[in-house]
């Protein structure tokens, strides 16, 4: 899980990085009044969890109060990379003298944390990493050792980065690790020219797996920028992903499912959605997984790719016969049950006889079934 | 032969008596794994009934050692203290730790894989099946009935679901080893270390590698297979069609920016000579044709 701009510089600022005087609104009308607490001039910038904000429009200086109104208006409701934005941040402005770049970052490889350092931030880090790697210290951390003062200016050394900036990455550490992110950025962190050292802007990704102890985070972090049927679909705790093709798809198992996407992608067809009912599955998630997949008006078809290991294919076609009496199925559904009492489940269908129901023994069956049935609906 | 896991290994399991260890406990000892006890502070002393066969619980993963002589732990210990169970085996200097828990924070988990990494313990999973060596043992929630035979193929895969559809398909040739190595970003054996497993199995003469999206463990994999594997490997990637920035189930199947993607790691497997498969069924296909060639 993102947070939003405003929320990581919160963040940053409780754990003592410096950052910019700001206040976050929801209404142009409170902008004016805002940017007066500030100064009067300010930066309107629109608080979206996505990047390229900048050039889609979503940052903008205002002169004065009246202007920060005009903004604010210009900007909050813009659509940036499909997400609406619902808040803008106000920020003083700062006069910059330079600008540099400090993360932590998971390397999945190495099994720890990184931290990676630039003396030059701002900029595109990803295009300065390409063309110019030793521009760019990358640093394992222990994480029996975490980052110590010694650790952090070791690394402000390795980036070229000035010793006043050793503080920052020694708190920035403090954030990754008592928040269980999974990802703190900085980016630019600036010198001023009035020399202070301050987090223009920030990024972090905090692991979901860490809910259960880390409980300030709720329910408002759901992204409204996310799409309806993916936030209906995470109300009911399904593990569903939004997708832009015809063929909607259900299966057990992660790898399982990605794999559907595929082999129906192959048949000539698109994937409309990412839908894993996981393990032993029970009549009620089949029927609210059925549920939100026919919800969706792309949808043209549907395939159920089930193969049963702990699961079990007769609980999976009850679950479906029981669907079937809750939802009222508009649209074929192409079912291919193996493994686990599969011969079970496929009499149990079998017996339903319901006449949108097509039972195919195997997976790229089912698949072209499924893209053949799409495509003609 | 098998790779980590054989008809010698003593299991303890963590977490036996809750709901799924002891779901999991039953259908390992029907699959024939020497399930010498389970670890539970609040219930030592006692023993648990698996249709005659009384398994005791210990207090303690070194008790369950020193009165059993265990050498792997299946951890089904929830998220909250799957830590500190970890690092109890670890302390205890189990050899296998194979923790198949779902939803373990990374910062937990970065934790205890460095602490294993300072010791013996060789660490599968987390938010993994487990591993199974056919006829011999099962540690953790594959289920043994999908091929029962001992057969020719190690099979090393992130994906759970997909270790069972390839095994199913293949059953026919049976398995000396299939290991499932889970989905979650950081994981403790890789697909290296298990290709080095089955490289130096003489039960093993072709390798199945099943990778997905996020990271770059295939790409690692292709290299060592270019530098260290004689034995033909036939791969399999799933999420060709997954959208950049969305989590698809798995923790770390995630595409981010360039990085990551199917295609990717198709491409770096094939430059290094693992025939790729666009299906499950398709890969199987390739496994039988090359299965026929060494006949």
């Amino acid at each position: 899980m993102d947070l939003y701009e405003h929320q990581a510089r919160d963040l940053f600022a409780e754990y003592g990085i410096a950052v910019p005087e700001a206040e976050t609104v929801e209404f142009a009308r409170e902008a004016a009044l805002a940017a007066e607490r500030l100064g009067g001039r300010v930066v309107v910038k629109a608080q979206v969890k996505t990047g390229g904000r900048g050039k889609a429009g979503g940052v903008k200086l205002a002169a004065d109060p009246a202007a920060a109104e005009l903004t604010a208006r210009q900007i909050l409701g813009m659509d940036i990379k499909g997400h609406t934005v619902r808040t803008v941040m106000l920020a003083q402005p700062v006069d910059i003298e330079t600008e540099f770049y400090v993360s932590y970052v998971l390397d999945r490889a190495a099994g720890t944390f990184l931290a990676i350092a630039s003396a030059e931030g701002g900029m595109d880090i990803e295009e300065v990493a390409a063309t110019r790697p030793e521009a760019v210290a990358r640093i394992p951390i222990d994480p029996a050792e975490g980052v110590t003062a010694a650790k952090a200016v070791e690394i402000a050394v390795a980036a070229q980065l000035p010793p006043e900036t050793a503080p920052v990455l020694e708190s920035l550490w403090q954030v990754l690790i008592r928040e269980d992110a999974l990802l703190v950025e900085v980016n630019p962190l600036v010198r001023t020219t009035d020399g202070r050292i301050l987090a223009l802007d920030g990024k972090v990704t905090l692991d979901d797996n860490a809910q259960f102890r880390q409980s300030r985070w709720g329910d408002e972090q759901q992204d409204p920028g996310a799409d309806p049927l993916e936030a209906a679909a995470a109300a009911k705790g399904l593990n569903y992903v939004k997708l832009d093709g015809e063929v909607g798809i259900i299966g057990n198992g992660a790898g399982l499912v990605m794999s559907t996407l595929d082999v129906v992608a192959g048949c000539g067809a698109r994937p409309a959605n990412f839908l894993d009912i996981g393990g032993g599955a029970s009549a009620q998630v089949m029927a609210d997984g059925l549920s939100v997949i026919l919800s969706d008006p792309d949808v043209k078809s549907v395939f159920v790719n089930v193969f049963g290991g702990i699961t079990a294919c007769d609980a999976v076609a009850d679950g479906i016969v029981q669907a079937l009496e809750t939802v009222r199925l508009t649209k074929p559904l192409v079912v291919r049950l193996d493994g686990n009492n599969a011969a079970r489940g496929r009499a149990i269908l079998a017996d339903r006889a319901h006449p949108l129901v097509e039972q195919v023994t195997t997976m790229d069956g089912a698949a072209r079934q499924s893209a053949v049935l799409a495509n003609a609906g | 032969m098998a790779i980590f896991l054989t008809k010698e290994s003593k299991v303890l399991v963590q977490g036996m008596t809750g709901a799924e260890g002891m779901k999991h406990t039953r259908r390992m000892l029907e699959a024939g794994t020497d399930v010498v006890g389970g670890v539970n502070p609040r219930k030592a002393g006692k023993s648990v009934d698996f249709d005659g066969r009384a398994v005791p619980v210990f207090g303690s993963v070194a008790d369950g050692i020193a009165a059993t002589g265990a050498d792997v732990t299946v951890v089904f210990v929830p998220p909250p203290f799957a830590k500190a169970a970890v690092m109890e085996a670890v302390d205890a200097g189990i050899g296998l730790a194979v923790v198949i828990t779902e939803g373990i924070p990374v910062h937990d988990a970065v934790v205890f894989q460095a602490y294993a990494e300072k010791s013996e313990t060789r660490i599968i999973g987390p938010n993994c099946p487990g591993l199974i060596s056919p006829g011999q043992s099962n540690a953790g929630i594959i289920p043994a009935d999908i091929a029962t035979k001992p057969g020719r193929i190690g099979l090393v895969s992130k994906s759970g679901t997909l270790t069972y559809q390839l095994m199913y398909e293949l059953r026919e040739i049976g398995f000396s080893s299939a290991v499932g190595i889970g989905g979650d970003p950081v994981v403790g054996t890789t697909h290296i270390d298990c290709l080095a497993a089955f490289e130096a199995d003489p039960d093993t003469e072709l390798i199945v590698l099943i990778g997905e999206i996020g990271g770059d463990a295939e790409e690692r994999a292709a290299a060592y297979i270019a530098e260290h594997v004689t034995k033909p490997v036939v791969g399999y990637i799933a999420g060709f069609t997954a959208p950049e920035g969305k989590t698809m189930g798995h923790a770390g199947a995630i595409v981010s920016g360039s990085s990551g993607t199917a295609e990717a790691k198709k491409k770096a497997l094939e430059a290094s000579g693992v025939r790729v498969g666009s299906t499950p069924s398709e890969t199987a296909r390739l496994v039988l044709d090359r299965i026929a060639i060494t006949a």
